[in-house]
Parts: C-alpha cells; structure tokens; sequence
C-alpha cells in the first residue's frame, strides 16, 4: 500500500509499505477513506519529538471501511464506516474505565520510554514516535487499530467523510479543551492559536455557555475564520499587546479561563522569541511556551488556563509566581476521544455543529510532502489539509 | 507496612550463603559489595580539583608548564591535554559515582607517559626535568588506578572485584484492574507465566510441587531447571525456588492483595537470579543487549496487559517504510 513516512526533519515521502495485518484477537484493518494532516504532525515533521525513526508511517486523524475484524471483535464487521480515534485505549484499565484514555496503561508497548522521560507513560497513539508506542500511522491506505471493540465509532451513512474525519482528533480535541475551563454561563474565554484545534475550541466555548470568546493569532485569515465561522471576537497579536487588550475587553479583569490551543511551537516577536529559540537551539529548553506564558499572566484571578496544545519536553520562564498568587488552575491532557466522540456525534447529526468549516484545502495521499510543506508554512491561507489515499 | 516474608517462614533449604530478599518495595539493583561509607571520598575529589587545576595551567599557562618539565618545544600540544583533564576533573566532582571520570585519569595518565616517553628521544629536551616529571605521572597514575580499583569495588562495576552477593533482584508493584482471586489463580498455574514472560519458552508442571522451566539465555542458547513452589497462601502468596544444582538459581516470591477503594489487586513481585557464568554472565547478556532488571519489569507490565485486556500491545510485523535498527527492535513491547 502506499503510506507518508517520515525520514527526517522536514523530510516527509509517500512510498510503498506492506499491507498491514491482524497482529492481535482484538484488532481490526481499516481501509481508509479520509485522512488529515494535524498540528502535532508538524512537531514531528520540524523534528521536535524524539525517538522517531526513518521510514516511521504518519497520521493519526484517519477513518474508513472495515475489511478485517479480530477473533474477539464482536462489536465490529466488515463494511462497517467508522472514524478512530488517535489514542489507542485497551478499555479495560482503570483509567480507561473511569473515561480516561488516552492515560491507558496497557496501549504503549514501550512504556518504559514514556516513563523516563515523563514518569508515566500515557496510551499509545497512532503515528507519534517510539516512545508512545511506535504504531504505524494512518496517513496511508490501510491501518491496523488495536482494540478495536473500544475505539472506533460507526458513523451513518448520511453524513459526508469531511462531516465526520476529525472526530477523530481535533473536534473533540477542541472541546475538551473548552470542558477544561469549567465554563460558567456568560464567562468570557480567550483562546490563543487559530488554528483548527483552536477553532473548534472557540466553538465547543460557545456550545459550552460562554458569552464571549476571544480569538488570539497573528494570521489574517485565521482570524477571519474565527470570527465569521466560530463567531469569536480577534486580536492580532503582531498589532496590539495582548494582555492590554485582553483587559479593556474584559472591563479590566481578564478572561475567566484561557485556552492554549499552540503548544510547544509558540511563535513569539522580539526578544523573548529570540530567547526561545536560542535555548532550543543549545537544548536547554525543549518546548517554546509563549502563548502560555500569556495566557497565565492575562487570566484574571482564580480563573482556568486549559491547555490542549501539545508539549513535550521543558520549558522554561514560566510565570509560576503569577500562577500561584492568582490562585489559577491549569488543566491539560491529551484527548480522551473516546469518551467525546458520541456526543459529538449526535451534534453533528443534530446540525448544531458542522466541522467542515475549518477545511482549506483538499489533496491525495501522494501529495503529502506538498502537504506538509504548505501546512507549516500556512501558505495560501491554508488552515486543514484533507487527503484521500 | 509490616510485610511478611514467606521465604523464611517456611523450610528454605539449601546454601545458607543463597541471598536473602530484603524487606521494603522500590526496585534494587545489582548488590553492592560494602554499602558503608565510600572509601576515600576525599582522595577522589582531591583528584578531581587537581585535574582542573593542572587543566586550567596546561592551558593558561603551556609554555611555562613545557619549560618547567623540559619539554619547550612541544608546548603545543598541552593545550588538548588541559582539555582532557579538565573534561576528567568535572566527571570527578558533578559525578555521584566518578568511577568511569576516575578510570579517565589512568587513561589520560597512558596517554601522559607516552608522549614522555616519545619525548625522551626527541633533540632539545631537558632530560633531567623530563625524568622527574616522569616519576611524578609514575605516581599518580598508580594512585589513579588503584583508587579505581577501590570505587568500582565499591560500585559492584569492576568484574574483577566479585561483589559479596551476585544475585541480581528485582523487586516491583504493579495495579492490575482485576479481583484478586483472577491474578492469584492465573499466576499459580505456572504453565500461563511464558505468556508474558518473554524470556521464558516453556514452564511445565511435574506434580504439585515441582515444575520444570526451559528458557532463552543470552546468544541464542538454551537454559533448562526444575523449580519447587515453597509457598502457597491462596489469593496471598506464591513463593518458587530453584532446585539445587540448577543453572540458573532462582527464587521468587509473588503477593497479592486487593487495592485500595476496591479498585483491583496490587501485585508485588520479589525476583531474585543468578544467571548462568555469574555477573560476568549477565555482563556477556547486557552486550547482547539485554537488562534483567528491565526484562523482568517489561514482563510484569505484560503480565498487567494480559489479565486487563487478554492479549499483549505489540508492534512487531506491523508495515514500515523501512526496517527499525536491531537495538530498538529487541527492547520494544513484543
């Protein structure tokens, strides 16, 4: 089949692999029918998380066709649609009954990496490094899904592939995210990052009761987005300093709960940029955690600063003093996808939510390379990347 | 938590001199030979500061270092050897256990009276202030080597110096999401453990006491023994040993005991082995790429994965643009 391996930094091929096979009772084989590029990739494809290795095969926000079930599969038969989710959960652990999946104990073969590096391993997923389990992803033609009683979700025919694919990731992404802030009726929220994962969070803020969101970039057409589609108000970070404006949006109090849908890329102007990267660069400081560091100095007192971005190693001049004297929460995590996508779902079937609008630009499989190169540059107001094998 | 040990509430027959599991959790490492203070702690940092200062001075100072030992025109290359010992003296003082920066300085030292020794042959040397200097390299490499010798002692690294006890142990927890009385029957049918034990082929049961265990050791060889289970509290403990004369000596002890809030069993296991050849034994194993103390842990965890979810996560002959280096390969999950 043909699949998206990585072989190095910024260095993406799609190349012929072997079919993939029913390794355990409880798989399943996929044959995909949509599959995207995430913002997480990009720390991959930029060569920010460790412990890849040349020929690894990418993606994790994939769905399609059953065409193989596992002896103990019975929830599942071939020909059923379903979108999967990115963690891989086994169902059957404490955290994964209590809702918490992607925290399985069972799902990452090399746990021990994980656990040096983090002290506990999380679950395994699709497409992201050895060190959480070294699965092979689902930018590709087929895929095989561990625990397959658990994860996948059958969808209804009626609703198009781009109406579902990105319950697998970043709607339900988005909306944790949003849940993490325990959002009181009327509060106002501001959400750093326009990409995808920050659009749909914009919205999950809305669906969630929030009377006012607050949509934080430096791209024009981002911010466009988010304010015609998702319905947030804007500030371009690059024309004003974030936290003044936060504050006279605010009648002076800041944001209830701060969302930091970046991650461990933050892009920051001036100085404290430099510092960044410089400390990147001699590997004292693996992450760049700009947008949390405002988020943290901008929330007002007592509120959430919920972080969905992903981070992966340390980072560095955090304003903890801030944090601690305001008496701020910090809620974080990778998705529990499992535990979202029905009520997702049902939204979508319901027209309360319709997740295409994020959707920029469409493309095969085997231009994947152009893909990834278009998506970390954001050229041609590019926000997501669809692919069909 | 009191713990009991069955070990030696039971007959425990054979060599008195077996080692005796240790109370408390945590996981152990390799036993050290004399765990009382460390020997010359002093001596050691003195030679860490004497390798930064005559670093430093090898560098600030080369040419004045050149003329004193009589060597003026070769001043050029002290600068590296400053270098050197300056890496040598910072291994010496960040380290906790400098055992590998000390065993640097005897490198250095060779590496020292070598170029003395090609020194003395060269035209244009003061040969009576190279031979002093060369008494002095004399001395302090024998002081380096044999304080070397006295910290790896200590460590349990050097395979000269036998450690009092060779056994190696493991000793871990783990929460498993199931009752009891499933982990407890599971593991006591010993005939399950090559399920999640990799580096086991095969236990087979003889009577209700004794089983015979077949299992891969290191370089593709085979290792074969007959064990007896000293210890039987249904739902609490399981306790097996080696037979005497086995190839691999062996004990373990495995309890259970339901967690806290009703939520499953926390499994502890005591592990203790002397592999086939010793220390020197499991040391051929790690270059095979092999670590007991992790083995065992990975095989506990896959022992987790088997009672929660009935199978074993793996990754092995899953599709790949190309194939994964052998060394990452051999530590993965299946």
């Amino acid at each position: 089949m043909r699949a998206a391996c990585w072989y190095g930094k910024r260095d993406v091929r799609v190349e012929q692999v072997p079919d993939p096979e029913i390794l355990n009772p409880r798989d399943a084989i996929v044959r995909i029918t949509a599959t995207a590029i995430c913002g997480s990739d990009l720390h991959l494809y930029n060569g920010f998380i460790p412990s890849l290795e040349a020929g690894d095969i990418l993606g994790h926000e994939f769905m399609g066709e059953i065409v193989e079930v596992g002896s103990a599969v019975k929830n599942l038969k071939v020909g059923d649609r379903v979108v999967v989710p990115f963690p891989i959960a086994c169902g059957n652990c404490l955290p994964c009954a209590d809702g918490l999946f992607s925290l399985c104990e069972n799902s990452n073969p090399n746990a021990w990496m994980a656990e040096k590096m983090w002290g506990h391993s999380p679950c395994g997923i699709f497409g992201y490094s050895h060190m959480l389990g070294g699965y092979a992803g689902g930018q590709a033609e087929y895929a095989r899904v561990p625990y397959a009683d658990v994860g996948p979700i059958k969808v209804p025919p009626h609703l198009t592939d781009e109406q579902v694919l990105f319950l697998s990731d970043i709607l339900p992404t988005g909306w944790m995210g949003a849940e993490n802030c325990d959002i009181e009726p009327e509060d106002t929220v501001a959400v750093w990052g326009c990409g995808p994962v920050g659009q749909f969070a914009i919205k999950s803020a809305f669906m969630l009761g929030a009377g006012k969101v607050i949509a934080i970039d430096r791209f024009p057409e981002r911010l466009e987005m988010a304010n015609q589609a998702a319905g947030a108000e804007t500030i371009n970070y690059d024309e004003v300093d974030v936290y003044e404006a936060l504050l006279e949006m605010t009648g002076g109090r800041g944001p209830d709960s701060c969302i930091d849908a970046v991650g461990m890329e933050g892009h920051a102007p001036g100085l404290i940029g430099a510092y960044d990267r410089v400390k990147q660069a001699t590997m004292m400081e693996s992450d760049r955690p700009h947008a949390l560091r405002q988020a943290i100095l901008a929330c007002r007192s007592g509120g959430t600063v919920s972080v969905p971005g992903v981070y992966g190693g340390f980072l560095d001049k955090i304003p903890f003093g801030s944090f601690v004297n305001k008496a701020l929460t910090l809620k974080a995590g990778q998705t529990h996808v499992q535990r979202y996508m029905p009520q997702l779902l049902e939204r979508i079937e319901k027209g309360e939510l319709d997740p295409t609008f994020v959707i920029t630009h469409r493309m095969k499989l085997e231009d994947a390379p152009q893909g990834y190169d278009m998506f970390v540059h954001k050229q041609d107001d590019c926000v997501k990347i669809v692919m069909t094998p | 938590m009191a713990m009991q040990q069955p070990e030696q509430t039971t007959r425990y027959r054979g060599n008195t001199q077996r080692s005796a599991p240790q109370a408390g959790g945590g996981i152990r490492r390799r036993q050290r030979g004399a765990r009382a203070t460390r020997p010359n702690a002093t001596l050691t940092r003195a030679l860490g500061w004497f390798s930064l200062g005559l670093g430093l001075s090898e560098i600030a100072a080369h040419q004045r270092l050149a003329k004193m030992i009589g060597v003026s025109d070769h001043s050029r290359v002290f600068p590296l050897l400053g270098a050197r010992e300056i890496v040598s003296g910072l291994g010496i003082l960040a380290n906790r256990r400098p055992v590998a920066s000390v065993r640097s300085r005897v490198a250095g030292d060779v590496i020292d009276l070598a170029l003395l020794a090609l020194a003395m042959n060269s035209p244009g040397v003061r040969r009576n202030r190279l031979a002093a200097a060369t008494a002095g390299v004399v001395g302090v490499t024998l002081l380096d080597y044999f304080q070397s010798r006295r910290l790896a002692a200590a460590d349990g690294t050097d395979p000269t110096v036998l450690p009092k006890d060779e056994a190696i142990r493991v000793e871990k927890s783990i929460t498993v999401n199931r009752p009891v009385e499933e982990c407890y029957r599971f593991w006591r049918d010993f005939q399950n453990l090559p399920r999640f034990m990799n580096h086991l082929e095969s236990v087979t049961v003889i009577d209700a006491q004794r089983s015979h265990w077949v299992a891969k050791g290191p370089a593709g060889t085979t290792v074969e023994w007959d064990a007896e289970l000293i210890n039987d509290v249904p739902n609490e403990v399981i306790a097996w040993r080696s037979l005497d004369n086995a190839q691999v000596e062996s004990t373990g002890a495995v309890r259970f005991e339901p967690a806290r809030g009703g939520r499953g069993t926390v499994v502890q296991l005591k592990m203790h082995y002397r592999p086939p050849g010793g220390s020197v034994g499991a040391m051929v194993a790690k270059l095979f790429g092999e670590e007991p103390e992790q083995q065992v842990s990975e095989d506990f965890r896959r022992f987790k994965q088997v009672m929660e979810t009935g199978e074993i996560a793996t990754t092995t002959g899953q599709p790949h643009g190309h194939q994964p280096k052998a060394a990452l390969r051999s530590l993965k999950g299946a």
